[in-house]
């Protein structure tokens, strides 16, 4: 069995979502609970934090591209943070870097939203 | 350790649900490293069997449980060669087309990326159907590259 957990907390006014494990097609709709948990509470400022994620497929990666644009529709965004090299390799080879926005570290990530106001 | 000498063949018979990926990546993980990959090489093969696999559980099994998905490993001459058969709904790999990203997010589209990381992860991706209504696909690496 896949071993993935997520974990979802609020830095100020920022959702920050942990994401931990093997992120693919069998665990991927337990991130998407997370989201539509953020969307029925109106939260749109979204980080997720990386750091102890070990794989994602594409089902994984198409969570987030099924969720960022109501995010940015409703004033706020999924910006990424903490993402190991061998993870960030896929985001990138399918040209995520040109739409969302990566940062080394979590605080970097959630201060951007204050900047936006 | 002389990796031209090593010669084996392995094979997996699973159901096709989404709960067998993570066997199905456990598999394929230590064939690849008996095969002397890197741990680089190692994980563009796991991520592109994991694709084929997930493919064909949504598109030709549609989520029904009881498909099989057969995997063949077989290393030879460093090259890493693993056939994916199934017994579900044909498809026609020409007529997916490239993705654009740009273009997914305009129209909150969220599949069609597993084939692009495949063709992108593999030396070799060949789709064909065989006798009997199965579908294969055979992915190919070279321990070299």
């Amino acid at each position: 069995m896949a071993e993935f957990n997520v974990n979802l907390r609020d830095v100020g006014s920022v959702s920050v979502i942990d994401v931990k494990g093997y992120l693919d097609a069998h665990t991927a709709p337990e991130l998407e609970n997370i989201f539509n948990k953020l969307l029925v509470e109106r939260q749109f400022k979204v980080v997720v934090n990386f750091d102890e994620l070990k794989y994602i497929s594409s089902a994984g990666l198409g969570v987030f591209m099924a969720y960022v644009e109501t995010m940015r529709e409703n004033k706020g965004d999924i910006k990424f943070s903490n993402m190991k090299e061998n993870v960030y390799n896929i985001f990138d080879l399918l040209g995520f870097p040109i739409l969302y926005e990566f940062y080394k570290e979590e605080k970097e990530a959630v201060h951007k939203f204050g900047d936006q106001g | 350790m002389n990796s031209v000498n090593k010669i084996f063949e392995k094979e997996l018979l699973v159901k096709s649900t989404t709960d067998n990926l993570a066997i199905i990546r456990d598999f394929i993980k230590s064939a690849a490293n008996q095969s002397g990959f890197s741990e680089d090489s190692t994980g563009k093969i796991i991520l592109a069997v994991d694709e084929a696999c997930t493919n064909i559980i949504k598109h030709a099994y549609k989520y029904s449980p009881e498909g099989n998905i057969l995997i063949k490993i077989k290393f030879n001459d460093a090259k890493f060669s693993i056939s994916i058969t199934d017994d579900g709904s044909h498809f026609d790999p020409n007529k997916v087309p490239e993705p654009d990203l740009r273009e997914y997010y305009k129209q909150k589209r969220v599949g069609g990326l597993g084939m692009f990381l495949i063709k992108k992860l593999m030396d070799e991706v060949n789709y064909s159907t065989l006798s009997g209504n199965k579908n294969q696909v055979i992915l190919v690496k070279y321990l070299s590259n």
